[in-house]
């Protein structure tokens, strides 16, 4: 009977908390497909056939710029989960499998990227990518954020290496695999769950992020789509219809995106290794 | 196939010296099991010739190439891990496939070779099961499958009946003992059970803390153990040893209160161990008097264990059920032919 109780206490907070989460998003959705005026005289009324406006959409859609801030946003998205995961993984990899004389000094400066914000060296960064020549350019935001999200990959990839079986490299080194070959096509693998977790962690704060988009890539048709918003953003003037229509589209990608990694995050991979 | 030549092995982990000047050959095609208890370097030993680990010195020889400095793959070996590390996201057609595709072996090589692993060790119906879907004893079939594919020169076994259970043990180890007959394969083989080792082995290498015990054929070391150590290792149950020391006239030793000859002359008063197996003496009306203390019944033979007036715990070997019972007289006499005498360094003493 205590066991229903607290059972049903905990869904409860949760189911509390859900609806708490998902209030903002529903309300952003349901207001897209309004009108002007519905959207403030009854903000929280469902889009109904007499209030139903579809202008954000066609104003959002009708721009061809604002596609091609998607496929910006995109396209930073993936690349920087690509080259996360794979310095992540193979740092991860290096620090915790080989012995060498810096072993530790790097772990330590690696996991110091955790600690101290990126946003503090702003003003270096843009004085870099300046000389660098990559201001508005979509190579800068890679960059940055593989740098940013880099620490905290190598950290928690670490431990997932950890648990894999010493005994499974050394089969590997056995059957004649070079240590590439092994990291490949024997821990990588195994790492999937692991990699997926990282994925999900990395990919939401790059793809809102509005920060570095502002300072490394306002202008020139390089904007990504939280930056390319702000268009409908006035000081005097807001256009409420086409905000929440991009904002509604905005989600789709990374809703996307996380169903392919949740499906990764499968556990006991590694059962039947061994024993 | 090939054969193995270490010579003057030695490694340390730090300040502990864990192979000290190992010297072993182990001849082409032959079975040699390296025994000892948990710690004393078999394992290292082991992963040396494989090459996972460094050594500090000495050589190793597979084939008559000096391969101590090459890396694992390039050895020729194969090595069945005690916890199987078979690749859990393959099946077991890949598992065994896997080594030989990054070795550039063609196609059709490949298929041919598996399926023949397969064929001996009957992995057929399991080939396109993941290792999570198989049995400790199957799962252990693909760790050795994974070996014979790859045909290597020397064959690397570590524990490998380890995690089995007790059954599963006796059956694996009789399919081993099968298999090295059919492949005439060298094999290195690491236990810590005595059982396995008087099995399976041409050669029986009993190591103790780093060093090499003694070296042999099975029969040799049961027979003629070469030092206290080996005495106690080898047998099961343990062989028996009183304390005594050697008589005036250097040619006897005072046992529990019996006096025994011993082969050779050694220094009048120098303690001396003696030994005999529980198989090889009998409860009769004379020899070392001892006071019965339980008797394990195992049906056609059975263990007496008894005490001697000093306290040193002796066991018989009995066959059938005698009337014999707790706190009774009994008089062990060993098998004069087969006696041990270990002098104080607790090296073998002979003619």
């Amino acid at each position: 009977m205590r066991k229903h109780v607290s059972a049903f206490a905990v869904h409860g907070i949760l189911l509390l908390y859900t609806c708490l989460a998902l209030f903002p998003i529903i309300l952003v959705i349901m207001n897209s497909f309004k009108a002007k005026r519905a959207i403030f005289n009854t903000p929280l009324q469902p889009p109904m056939p007499w209030n139903v406006d579809l202008i954000g959409y066609y104003k959002v859609f009708g721009d061809g710029d604002i596609a091609s801030y998607y496929l910006n946003s995109i396209a930073v998205t993936v690349a920087t989960i690509v080259l996360t995961l794979l310095f992540g993984a193979m740092a991860a990899w290096a620090l915790t499998e080989y012995k060498f004389r810096w072993n530790t000094l790097l772990a330590i400066f690696l996991s110091l990227g955790i600690m101290v914000p990126i946003r503090l060296g702003s003003v270096s960064i843009i004085q870099m990518v300046s000389e660098l020549n990559l201001i508005n350019t979509l190579t800068a935001l890679v960059l940055v954020y593989v740098a940013q999200n880099l620490p905290l990959a190598v950290f928690i990839l670490s431990e997932f290496i950890q648990q894999i079986p010493k005994d499974l490299r050394e089969a590997g080194r056995c059957d004649g695999l070079s240590e590439y070959n092994i990291f490949f096509f024997i821990v990588l693998p195994l790492l999937r769950p692991a990699m997926a977790t990282v994925a999900v962690f990395t990919m939401i704060p790059v793809w809102n992020d509005l920060w570095f988009p502002l300072l490394l890539a306002p202008t020139g048709g390089k904007q990504t789509i939280t930056l390319g918003v702000q268009q409908f953003l006035g000081q005097y003037i807001t256009d409420w219809n086409a905000v929440l229509a991009a904002l509604s589209t905005a989600i789709i990608p990374v809703l996307l995106l996380y169903v392919i990694f949740s499906r990764q995050l499968i556990r006991g991979l590694t059962s039947g290794a061994v024993k | 196939m090939a054969n193995v030549n270490i010579s003057n092995l030695h490694k340390s982990f730090g300040q502990v010296d864990v192979l000290k000047n190992i010297n072993l050959s182990v001849d082409d095609g032959s079975f040699v099991v390296l025994v000892g208890p948990s710690g004393c370097g078999k394992s290292t030993l082991l992963r040396s010739i494989a090459g996972l680990e460094p050594i500090d010195m000495g050589d190793i020889n597979i084939g008559g190439q000096n391969v101590s400095q090459l890396a694992p793959a390039k050895r020729e070996i194969a090595m069945v891990f005690q916890s199987y590390a078979l690749y859990p996201h393959m099946n077991v057609e890949n598992n065994m496939a896997f080594g030989l595709r990054f070795a550039s072996t063609p196609k059709q090589e490949i298929a041919t070779r598996v399926a023949e692993a397969s064929r001996i060790l009957q992995l057929e119906p399991l080939l396109k099961r993941r290792p999570r879907e198989l049995s400790g004893g199957q799962r252990q079939r693909v760790a050795i499958g994974r070996a014979i594919v790859r045909k290597p020169k020397v064959f690397l076994f570590d524990e490998p009946l380890s995690n089995l259970d007790a059954a599963l043990r006796i059956n694996t180890r009789v399919e081993i003992a099968r298999l090295h007959k059919l492949l005439k394969a060298t094999i290195i083989y690491v236990t810590h059970d005595q059982v396995e080792a008087m099995t399976l082995a041409d050669k029986i290498v009993v190591m103790n803390a780093g060093c090499i015990e003694q070296a042999g054929k099975p029969l040799d070391l049961y027979y003629k153990p070469a030092n206290l150590f080996v005495a106690r290792f080898i047998g099961s149950p343990a062989m028996n040893i009183l304390q005594g020391t050697v008589a005036a006239n250097g040619q006897t030793a005072d046992f529990a209160g019996q006096s025994f000859t011993i082969p050779a002359k050694l220094k009048p008063g120098s303690p001396v161990s003696f030994g005999f197996r529980p198989e090889h003496c009998s409860l009769q009306k004379s020899g070392i008097r001892a006071t019965v203390d339980i008797i394990e019944r195992l049906g056609e033979t059975g263990f007496v264990h008894c005490r001697t007036d000093a306290g040193e715990i002796l066991l018989v070997e009995i066959k059938g059920d005698p009337s014999l019972s707790y706190g009774a007289q009994v008089y062990v006499a060993p098998d004069p032919k087969h006696i041990h005498i270990f002098n104080e360094a607790g090296e073998r003493v002979s003619a």
